[in-house]
């Protein structure tokens, strides 16, 4: 029996020879367990050895395969032919500039992702001899989810403000930031504090609520900005206040 | 010489690209509404300070069928703003917990909508017990 075929649509960009990104289509036989990252590979492999893409682990852990898929942003290995109706169409992930086909410059990303610190500062030194910091599971879940990030930048993709705005620091990196501020072992607040209040901090932000729909790992940064917006407004408003407790505390 | 020509695509016309920009678009553009109902009821407030004459102008307005139509869609838009507002409370507030458990964010937005019926029939019921003579 001849196997079923689907085309494929891939926004091709080779920066040596085209001025702009233009569609090629490509027939690729699939079953109901062909993904997306399955049938780029097909192509790679047995019809355009050209096509260039990023992709790794194929099972939503290393964040490489972001693509628009059909549009929206997805991931190609969680993402199967089988349910797109008619034509699938690939793209680069949107707001991010592309490098060639659909690898895109990640440049700017990671650096806004160093800029937010991060990493635990601890909130008190301690020597090896003093053991580990310990943590309750209740003040571990304060942060857990925003501990799942995999860095894919979906929702970068699906941020408009990132694409109006370049500068904005962006839903990830926030949503990273969050989850090192709610840690309770990490002091750090202080020291992130100018850069979440500024404009192209939590600010630029106008709550669309995208970037969390899209979230392969259930994150949800729309709620980690939010949140800063408040916090940014409280500490605005009443920064001549005593300072709340420590993180984990009865409120 | 450096190969590099990274490609930034145009962003025009990117709130018709994703029916999930459209839904965002409509809600927050149903924030007009809210804005002209607010003008019109400071412009009754304003009427009922300058006396009867003033007052009765605005009662007249009210009844004009054109304002009518105006408000009725006015209440259509206030709906559908106060709808989406609750179902997106969820990311834009900090987590409620009872216990250790998370409250899930349907709850939260379904509590709020219930807040909005409960203060909209108490406000109706207040009215119309003011226009039977109550007080």
């Amino acid at each position: 029996m001849k196997p079923q075929t689907k085309t494929v649509a891939v926004l091709r960009y080779r920066p040596e020879q085209d001025t702009e990104p233009f569609w090629q289509e490509y027939e690729v036989p699939f079953a109901d367990d062909t993904s997306v990252l399955a049938a780029l590979n097909y192509i790679k492999d047995e019809l355009d050895g050209t096509l260039s893409f990023r992709w790794s682990c194929r099972q939503a852990i290393c964040g490489s395969c972001g693509f628009m898929i059909a549009g929206k942003p997805r991931l190609a290995c969680k993402s199967f032919l089988r349910e797109f109706p008619g034509k699938v169409t690939v793209e680069a992930l949107a707001h991010f500039p592309i490098e060639r086909d659909l690898v895109v410059v990640m440049d700017d990303f990671i650096a806004k992702i160093e800029r937010v610190k991060p990493w635990l500062m601890p909130r008190e030194e301690r020597s090896p001899d003093a053991g580990e910091y310990r943590q309750t599971p209740q003040e571990m879940s304060l942060y857990e989810q925003f501990a799942g990030c995999i860095n894919c930048g979906l929702c970068y993709a699906a941020c408009p403000q990132v694409g109006l705005n370049p500068d904005f620091l962006g839903p990830a990196a926030i949503a990273l930031l969050h989850r090192y501020n709610l840690d309770s072992r990490d002091g750090g607040s202080e020291a992130r504090k100018q850069l979440i209040n500024a404009e192209v901090g939590v600010f630029n932000c106008t709550a669309v609520g995208y970037c969390s729909a899209v979230c392969p790992k259930m994150v949800d940064p729309a709620n980690a900005v939010n949140v800063n917006k408040m916090n940014s407004a409280r500490d605005y408003f009443f920064r001549f206040l005593p300072r709340p407790g420590n993180k984990g505390d009865c409120q | 010489m450096n190969a590099r020509r990274p490609y930034i695509r145009p962003m025009t016309r990117w709130y018709l690209r994703d029916p999930f920009f459209i839904e965002y678009m409509a809600h927050e553009g149903t924030a007009v509404f809210v804005w002209l109902f607010a003008l019109e009821l400071l412009a009754g407030l304003v009427c009922l300070a300058l006396g009867e004459a003033a007052w009765n102008g605005f009662l007249a307005w009210l009844g004009w069928l054109p304002a009518r139509l105006a408000n009725g869609l006015i209440l259509l838009m206030l709906l559908y703003h106060g709808i989406t507002w609750f179902l997106i409370l969820p990311r834009t507030i900090p987590p409620v917990r009872v216990g250790h458990a998370r409250v899930p964010g349907w709850v939260l937005s379904g509590a709020g909508m219930l807040a909005m019926v409960a203060a909209s029939a108490a406000l109706a019921v207040g009215a119309a017990w003011l226009a039977q003579g109550g007080l």
